[in-house]
């Protein structure tokens, strides 16, 4: 039987994380199927349809599914579930309250956040902020699982030529009202698939100075991203923070600036290709996860950094 | 209103944990244990909507082997009114402990739920969404934000791309994020008081429900070590590094 994937979208865009997901997919079973749950994705469906490996687009195109209200796509996933072995979702918000939501209407013990598929019925996942890796096997008839993207590449989004099915509405919930949302506006690049991450701890003082990183993230062509002690103290939102509770990526490059590197931050952050630490105090732990580090003030040294990189 | 908050006992944040030498877990044995940190601010929100007037009693439950009566005892020195306690030896997972929470809240007759949106050591973050389903509940995961209205509540979530509200129906199940609120400390006599609350004692088999694992642990080991690398003191040294040895900018 093959791998049912939920593609995570925001009705105009598709979000990479799909493409790690079924990437992931592909270890498991050579046959990939992708459940677009949206409102007016038609589109997203049809990018779908053309991700490499995929053999069938399922699109419920309703407005039932406009908001990533669990409840909904868990009714609509569950009602698919019978064909299918696996059943994946990337380990975004979106997919951590989803499939565990569903594994539990559909009696199943979900696994979370694997990083490696050793088999279809055995997988790896980081457990303790990263501090131990756990193999972990399931019996569950179907198994449920969210994906840490950075683990698995992208699959090629251009080479498929899947076939798209219209399935059903399930219906809505009367539980939950969607109100609103408020979302964080930026042209840098998504902080988890971004290249280049410039990120900003408790040493940055204050909302303000997180204009240098822009800076610096602009001519670099990166996102920028904090540590939980800045999100804690109102320097930026919710959204930017990197960890073990807040978003994991693995850049070619993360910056981290006046970030000393507590565990829970290194847990998001450590399987970057490489890392610079800019740190005033020699014995912060980020520097020894560091590829290159750099003992300065960083009111001195990204100012520095920044007209480096402008004459270069 | 009454609100139910489930609890972990769990290794201490600020622990360095170590894996076994055998690979089947991480050493547990003298280590200094605590509650999860998001179970905390869990207890934390049910107190502060219990002091605002919007709920009558704060019952917080833990399932896990004896020597969690503890992480009870913490809930209640920080102001809950009393403990249940499922005593079992065995792991059990997510779902298990779901199937349990069940039969606690239906029997206690909870309107509210809070649960942390996970505990730091498995780092799962399902139990809050198991219970939701399997209750039939409404669900309001990664929740920044909760006030009553309606009838219902009012929540926000903190989502990967900012902040989302929903209006949810009561009964609901809701897992709290990081930024939900800040724990307060147990002062010493309440911690005295704490002593003296009722900690009810049950086992799964009391509550009819089995515990039988679907996952099977087949080895637990160390990730990969990254060293440490090299110092430099320039922004031009930093750059030529980035540039021609790391070649990643």
């Amino acid at each position: 039987m093959s791998v049912l994937v939920i593609a995570e979208h925001d009705n105009s865009q598709l979000f990479p994380s799909t493409l790690n997901t079924v990437a992931a997919a592909s270890k498991i079973n050579s046959e990939v199927d992708v459940l677009v749950a949206g409102s007016d994705c038609g589109d997203i469906a049809a990018q779908c349809a053309k991700i490499a490996g995929v053999g069938k687009v399922l699109c419920a195109d309703a407005p039932t599914y406009a908001n990533e209200i669990t409840e909904n796509t868990a009714a609509l996933v569950k009602a698919h579930v019978s064909n299918y072995s696996h059943v994946l979702a990337p380990a975004s918000t979106f997919g951590k309250a989803l499939i565990p939501y569903t594994a539990a209407l559909c009696d199943v013990q979900a696994i979370s956040d694997i990083s490696e598929v050793v088999s279809e019925d055995t997988f790896v996942r980081p457990i303790y902020a990263g501090n131990a890796l756990q193999t972990v096997q399931s019996s569950d008839s179907v198994k449920m699982i969210t994906v840490r993207t950075t683990a698995f590449e992208l699959a090629d989004a251009e080479s498929g030529s899947a076939e798209v099915i219209t399935v059903e509405d399930f219906g809505a919930t009367d539980w939950v009202q969607f109100v609103d949302q408020n979302l964080s506006q930026s042209e840098r690049p998504e902080l988890t698939s971004a290249k280049v991450v410039v990120s900003g701890g408790r040493g940055m003082q204050n909302g303000d100075n997180f204009a240098m990183l822009e800076k610096l993230a602009d001519n670099l062509g990166g996102a920028v991203g904090a540590s939980r002690a800045a999100v804690d103290a109102g320097f930026v939102p919710n959204d930017y923070q990197v960890g073990q509770t807040g978003k994991v990526v693995a850049p070619d490059l993360y910056l981290a600036v006046g970030i000393s590197g507590a565990i829970q931050h290194l847990a998001g952050m450590k399987d970057s290709k490489v890392i610079v630490a800019i740190n005033n105090d020699e014995e912060a732990p980020i520097f020894q996860v560091s590829d290159y580090g750099w003992n300065e003030d960083l009111f001195v040294a990204v100012p520095a950094l920044q007209a480096e990189l402008e004459s270069n | 209103m009454k609100i139910l908050v489930p609890v972990k006992r769990v290794i201490d944040a600020n622990i360095r944990v170590r894996v076994k030498a055998d690979n089947t877990g991480v050493e547990t044995a003298n280590v200094k244990m605590a509650m999860n940190p998001f179970c905390e601010i869990a207890v934390e929100e049910a107190l502060r909507l219990k002091e605002a007037g919007n709920a009558e009693e704060v019952i917080v439950v833990c399932v896990g082997p004896e020597k969690s009566a503890e992480t009870i005892r913490t809930g209640l020195a920080m102001g809950a009114d009393r403990g249940v306690h499922v005593a079992t030896d065995e792991r059990l997972e997510p779902l298990v402990i779901a199937k349990i929470l069940k039969v606690v809240a239906e029997k206690e007759g909870t309107d509210l739920v809070i649960l942390g949106k996970q505990s730091i050591d498995d780092d799962n973050n399902q139990t809050g969404q198991m219970l939701a389903a399997i209750m039939g509940r409404p669900l309001g995961s990664y929740i920044s934000k909760i006030e009553s209205s309606d009838g219902g509540f009012a929540i926000t979530r903190e989502i990967d791309a900012g902040l989302e509200s929903l209006k949810i129906t009561s009964p609901a199940v809701v897992t709290a994020d990081l930024r939900l609120n800040e724990p307060r400390y147990a002062s010493l006599p309440n911690i005295m008081k704490a002593k003296k609350k009722p900690i009810e004692v049950m086992s799964p088999e009391d509550l009819g429900v089995e515990v039988k694992n679907r996952t099977n642990v087949v080895r637990v080991d160390e990730p990969p070590a990254r060293e440490a690398g090299i110092m430099v003191s320039s922004a031009s040294e930093l750059v030529d590094k980035l540039k021609n040895e790391a070649k990643v900018i």
